[in-house]
């Protein structure tokens, strides 16, 4: 049943509505379901949400039956940015994932993500799905703030992911969707993967079966699901950063998610006006590239990979 | 006058972006002002212009203190305000957002790094800024509440108003906000326009800064001190926002003094003409900010007030 969160009158002649699709069991309802949230499109550009939305639903209709809880989808938080290929919120140049728990007095960017966050609050789970953006490539993984670590990993485990991300507290991302559910204990998990405006069907597969252990876990599920496979778990200390030294266009000489050894070539910086080559990228350490630069053109500091070591 | 580049960024497809600051005096570093941070603030490299030419004739005539300086950078992001856009270039990233900036980090955040360092030995800082959603202002002093602002300091300035507001997680990696962590005293200064050039709205900027300069002794200059400034709270004020969407027909003006119950905007049916909406004002007082889009949302912000008593 799709049902409407917020409703945002536009001046010409069109409304704005933030929707959500709840499936529940056939069933009458006894009240006391579980509820699992998936939620995506709060950056625009990012849409590696999109297919899961649709490919959960298309394997619950399949199995209907085995429905015990409630599961309200959410494709599109930022309906105008999807839309507009626009990142932020359009019209006002604003990081939607900056402006949560939102205030209901606010502007309309505050106004909408107040609604989003009391319509969430209270979900078993939260699954906030995110795509990088267009210029890194992400493996499947989650992130988790490691304030809520004690709560989060175990939830994590189950999504079937590659990697677990625990990173430190920065206040700034205290108006993140995922701090403000997570601060009042509504249990939000953030996946990152694969890259802006793509859909890499692969890792789309592998976060729905991890969905469907997860919500099988919290009893949202009966039927059979698959084993999630053990996903490396690791803090800040473990991460390493590789960004550009100079401007120019990267190519990389690796593919993402392999080993590296320390001294392997990661990829050059090259100059296309000269011929030249502005930097050759070399590993510092031994890890996995779980970050790869996805779009070419790098400028100095522009981040090329990130390595788990 | 000392012209310094205080960062320089290599690029493969454009000229390098520089980062300058105007130096003037010498000594203790005791006034840095910084101008643009997005490429729309055309008006505060406006204002910055016009106080760089009044210090170097300052400067010439011997009218700078012995051992003070001050330091002006008109812009931090030359490379946005040439090609039309608000934000980074490439990556829209805001770098008003990325203090107190990362060496090693992304592009931005290096901007900021090398911006931050030139300035955070400063004693006082102050910030020509913008607000994110489009409007006017009755001038004034601008600080959150860090526990290391001075109001009474601000009060220098001469503007109008001086208005503080708590600070939200997403404030703490703006320039203002770190210089006051850094023991800047930092303060932001509003003004009427942003997008385009407003003489004399930027004369009153210019005017706030130069008694400002005189009242520290810094500088010798004869001005009009302004105002006595009236301090208010972020939390004081009245917002009025619309429940329409439609033409924005504004009947109130910054600075204007109604009573409760005056009208301050009809909204009105793009198509039929019609007025739909009807903005009162709630309390007696004065319009401080007022949204100037000709077309709104519901759910706009369109009037922050000033409540005053009424006396008739
Ligand atoms: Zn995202």
């Amino acid at each position: 049943m799709v049902q409407t969160i917020a409703s945002i009158g536009l001046p010409i002649d069109e409304t704005l509505k933030i929707q959500k699709n709840r499936l529940v069991p056939h069933n009458q309802l006894k009240g006391n379901e579980k509820r699992i949230s998936i939620v995506t499109g709060t950056h625009g550009d990012e849409l590696e949400g999109q297919y899961v939305c649709y490919e959960l639903q298309r394997r619950i209709r399949e199995n209907y039956d085995f429905l015990t809880g409630i599961v309200d989808i959410y494709p599109a938080l930022n309906p105008l940015g999807i839309d507009s290929i626009t990142r932020g919120i359009p019209g006002f140049d604003l990081d939607m994932n900056r402006l949560f728990p939102g205030s209901e007095n606010g502007s309309m960017p505050e106004y909408i993500a107040s609604r989003i966050t009391e319509d969430l609050s209270g979900s078993a789970a939260v699954i906030d799905i995110h795509a990088s953006n267009i210029f890194l490539q992400e493996i499947p993984q989650v992130r988790i703030n490691e304030f809520s670590k004690e709560t989060l990993v175990p939830l994590a485990k189950k999504l079937n992911v590659d990697y677990i991300w625990i990173h430190s507290a920065a206040t700034v991302l205290e108006s993140t969707l995922a701090y403000s559910l997570n601060i009042i204990g509504t249990p939000t998990l953030v996946v990152e993967m694969g890259v802006g405006m793509r859909i890499t069907k692969k890792y789309g597969d592998q976060l729905v079966d991890g969905i469907f252990a997860l919500m099988k876990e919290l009893g949202i599920w009966s039927g059979e699901v698959s084993e999630p496979k053990e996903p490396i778990i690791s803090e800040d200390g473990e991460v390493s950063f590789i960004n550009a030294g100079s401007s120019g266009v990267f190519v990389p000489s690796i593919q993402h998610w392999k080993n590296v050894r320390k001294g392997d070539h990661i990829g050059d910086i090259l100059n296309p006006l000269t011929g030249g080559i502005s930097e050759t990228i070399n590993a510092e350490t031994d890890g996995i590239v779980f970050t790869l630069r996805e779009y070419p053109i790098v400028s100095e500091g522009s981040l090329i990979a990130r390595i788990l070591s | 006058m000392e012209e310094k580049i205080l960062f320089e960024l290599d690029s493969l497809y454009r000229d390098n972006m520089r980062i300058k600051g105007y130096c003037f005096g010498g000594g203790e570093h005791s006034v840095c002002v910084v101008g643009a941070a997005r490429g729309n603030e055309v008006q505060q490299v406006y204002i910055c212009s016009k106080l760089i030419s009044i210090l170097e004739q300052l400067e010439s005539q011997g009218k700078i203190k012995n051992g003070k300086s001050v330091m002006i950078i008109p812009s931090i992001n030359p490379y946005s305000m040439n090609i039309g856009k608000r934000f980074w270039s490439t990556d829209n990233t805001d770098i008003n957002r990325m203090f107190p900036g990362y060496d090693l980090g992304e592009t931005t955040q290096r901007i900021a790094g090398g911006v931050f360092r030139n300035v955070s030995d400063f004693k006082i800082g102050i910030q020509f800024a913008s607000f994110y959603m489009q409007g006017s202002f009755i001038p004034h002093v601008r600080m959150m509440k860090t526990n290391f602002e001075d109001i009474e300091l601000a009060k220098d300035f001469g503007l109008p108003y001086i208005f503080r507001r708590e600070a939200r997680p997403y404030d703490t990696t703006t320039l203002n906000y770190n210089w006051q962590i850094w023991e800047t005293k930092a303060f932001s200064i509003y003004t009427n326009a942003t997008d385009c050039i407003d003489s004399e709205s930027a004369s009153e900027a210019v005017n706030a800064v130069l008694s400002f300069l005189n009242k520290q002794d810094i500088i010798e200059y004869n001005c009009h001190e302004g105002y006595i400034s009236k301090f208010i709270e972020g939390q004081e004020l009245v917002n009025v926002k619309t429940s329409t969407a439609g033409f924005f027909i504004r009947r109130a003006s910054v600075n204007a003094k109604v009573r409760q119950g005056d009208l301050l905007a009809e909204i009105v049916d793009p198509y039929s003409g019609k007025v739909i909406d009807s903005i009162c004002s709630p309390v007696n007082g004065i319009v401080f900010f007022h949204a100037d889009q000709p077309v709104i949302y519901s759910h706009t912000p369109l009037y922050r007030m000033i409540p005053t008593d009424d006396l008739g």
